[in-house]
C-alpha cells in the first residue's frame, strides 16, 4: 500500500527466515532472564537475546518494506499465524537446561557467522548493512557459547553427559539449516544471499573442532527432517507464540 | 514567529554536550553515534547509527538529541538512522578513551578491525586497570551491565572495573 512490491521472487521469504530465526531464538533466550545458574550467565543470555531481537527488528522491518503491504516489525512479529513464521525448528525448541541452551547457541551462532559474512556482499544494500552489523554480534555469541561447550563437555561427568545429551537431541535439527529449496536457489541467483546448503562446509569447520576439544561425540546424520523454515513447526511453536503474542492479541495496537 | 536557526557547526557543538545515557561521561559525538549533521529548510537533519542492534539506549539517544537541539533553537529536527558503515569502537578518539578511563571503564584495546573476538578457549587477554594501571587483571564476565562492556577485576588493587569491548 505504501510502496510497490518490487522484490525478487523468494526475497521476502528469505529475509523472513533470517528475521524469524533471530526473533524466535531471542524470545527463547529471554526466558532465562532472572533464572540462569549464575549472574554472569544471566547477563550473557539476556544480552544475547537483546542482540537477536535487535537483529529481528531490523530484518522484519526490511521484510515489511519489501512486501509493501504496510506491515511493520510489530505486525510481523506479533500478528502472524504459526504457519507464517519461517524460523528454523532449532530456534523454537524449549531451553530445557543450561547445557542445551548453550549447545544450541553454539550450533546456531556457528551458522549465523558464515551466513552474515556472505550477506555483507548482498545486492540488497539494506540487508548487507544489517548483516555487517549483526556479524560482529554473532561472532561474540559464537565465542561465548563455544567456550561453554568446551567447559561443559570437558568438565565433570555430569556436565559432559548433559552436554552430550543436548548435542544428541539438537543435532538432527541442524540438517534443516542446509535443506535445499527453490527460494534459496532464486535468492542466490539474484545475488541477494547465499543458498544455505552452501554453508554446510563452513559450519562444520567451525563446529567440529570445538566439539572434539569438548570431548563430545559428533552425532551421525540421520534421515530425520524438520521443516520450520518452510512454515511447518514443532509442537513447541504454538506455546511460544501464545506467550510472545499475548499482549498484541489482547490489546491490539498497544505501544510501549 | 522567528525561528533562530542553528548552523551545522553550532549543532555539532550542542550535540557534543549530549551525554550517552548509559555512560554519561562521554558524549554521543565522542562515541561516534552522530554521523552527520546537515542544515536544511526549516531545520536540521541528524544521522545517527546504533551501537548494538538491540541497544535499548538507541531511542533515548534520539530523544535527547531532539531535546538538546530544540532547546538550542534549532527548527524541525529530523533524525535518520543509518546502519552502514556499522558502528565500531575504532571511531572513539583518544579524548573519549581518557574520559572512560577516568570514569573507571577500561577503553577498548587495539582496533576492532584487528579482530576484537579471540579464538575459542582462550585465556582472556589482560586489560589495564583504569584505577591503578596494573595489567594483572582477570575477566569475570564476558557481558557487563550494558551490551558494550565486559566485567573485569584487578588483582593488584582488588577493584572491579568494566571493559569497553572492541567491535
Ligand atoms: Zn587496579
Amino acid at each position: 500500500m505504501t510502496q510497490r512490491n518490487t522484490a525478487a521472487p523468494g526475497h521476502i521469504e528469505y529475509v523472513l527466515r533470517l528475521g524469524d530465526n533471530a526473533l524466535i531464538l531471542g524470545q527463547r533466550l529471554s526466558e532465562w532472564c532472572g533464572h540462569a545458574p549464575v549472574l554472569e550467565e544471566d547477563m550473557a543470555l539476556a544480552n544475547t537475546a537483546l542482540d537477536l531481537i535487535g537483529q529481528a527488528r531490523l530484518l522484519l522491518t526490511h521484510a515489511g518494506r519489501l512486501e509493501g503491504r504496510g506491515r511493520d516489525e510489530d505486525q510481523l512479529a506479533f500478528l502472524r499465524g504459526e504457519r507464517d513464521y519461517r524460523n528454523l525448528t532449532l530456534a523454537e525448541l524449549p531451553n530445557e537446561d543450561f547445557g542445551r541452551t548453550v549447545v544450541r547457541n553454539f550450533l546456531f551462532a556457528a551458522f549465523q557467522v558464515p551466513l552474515y559474512q556472505r550477506l555483507t556482499a548482498s545486492s540488497d544494500a539494506e540487508l548487507a548493512a544489517v548483516a555487517a552489523k549483526s556479524l560482529k554480534e554473532a561472532r561474540y555469541h559464537l565465542s561465548h557459547a563455544g567456550e561453554w561447550v568446551i567447559r561443559l563437555g570437558d568438565g565433570t561427568d555430569v556436565s559432559h553427559d548433559k552436554a552430550q545429551a543436548a548435542l544428541d537431541y539438537l543435532w538432527p535439527y541442524t540438517a534443516e539449516f542446509f535443506a535445499a529449496n527453490p527460494i534459496d536457489d532464486a535468492v542466490s541467483a539474484a545475488g541477494i544471499g547465499p543458498a544455505w546448503h552452501n554453508l554446510e562446509a563452513d559450519w562444520e569447520a567451525a563446529v567440529v573442532p570445538v566439539l572434539v576439544e569438548a570431548t563430545l561425540t559428533v552425532p551421525a546424520r540421520t534421515p530425520f527432517a524438520s521443516y520450520g523454515k518452510f512454515g511447518r513447526h514443532s509442537e513447541h511453536m504454538g506455546h511460544l507464540l501464545a506467550t510472545m503474542q499475548t499482549m498484541q492479541r489482547t490489546y491490539p495496537g498497544a505501544q510501549w | 514567529m522567528v525561528t533562530v536557526m542553528l548552523t551545522e557547526s553550532q549543532a555539532w557543538q550542542v550535540l557534543g554536550d549530549v551525554p550517552d545515557p548509559e555512560i554519561p561521561v562521554v558524549s554521543v559525538v565522542e562515541l561516534g553515534i552522530v554521523r552527520e549533521v546537515a542544515s536544511r529548510a526549516g531545520g536540521l537533519r541528524v544521522v545517527v547509527t546504533p551501537t548494538y542492534s538491540g541497544c535499548p539506549a538507541t531511542e533515548v539517544i534520539a530523544d535527547s538529541i531532539r531535546a538538546a537541539l530544540a532547546a538550542a533553537g534549532a527548527g524541525a529536527v529530523d533524525i535518520e538512522t543509518r546502519l552502514d558503515p556499522a558502528w565500531t569502537t575504532d571511531w572513539m578518539g583518544d579524548a573519549a578513551r581518557d574520559k572512560l578511563r577516568a570514569y573507571g571503564i577500561a577503553p577498548p584495546s587495539g582496533t576492532a578491525a584487528a579482530g576484537g573476538v579471540q579464538p575459542i578457549r582462550f585465556v582472556a587477554k589482560s586489560q589495564t586497570c583504569p584505577h591503578c594501571g596494573s595489567t594483572d587483571t582477570e575477566r569475570l564476565s564476558e557481558f557487563g551491565s550494558t551490551a558494550c562492556k565486559a566485567l573485569y577485576r584487578c588483582r593488584a588493587c582488588r577493584e572491579p572495573f568494566e571493559y569497553f569491548k572492541p567491535i
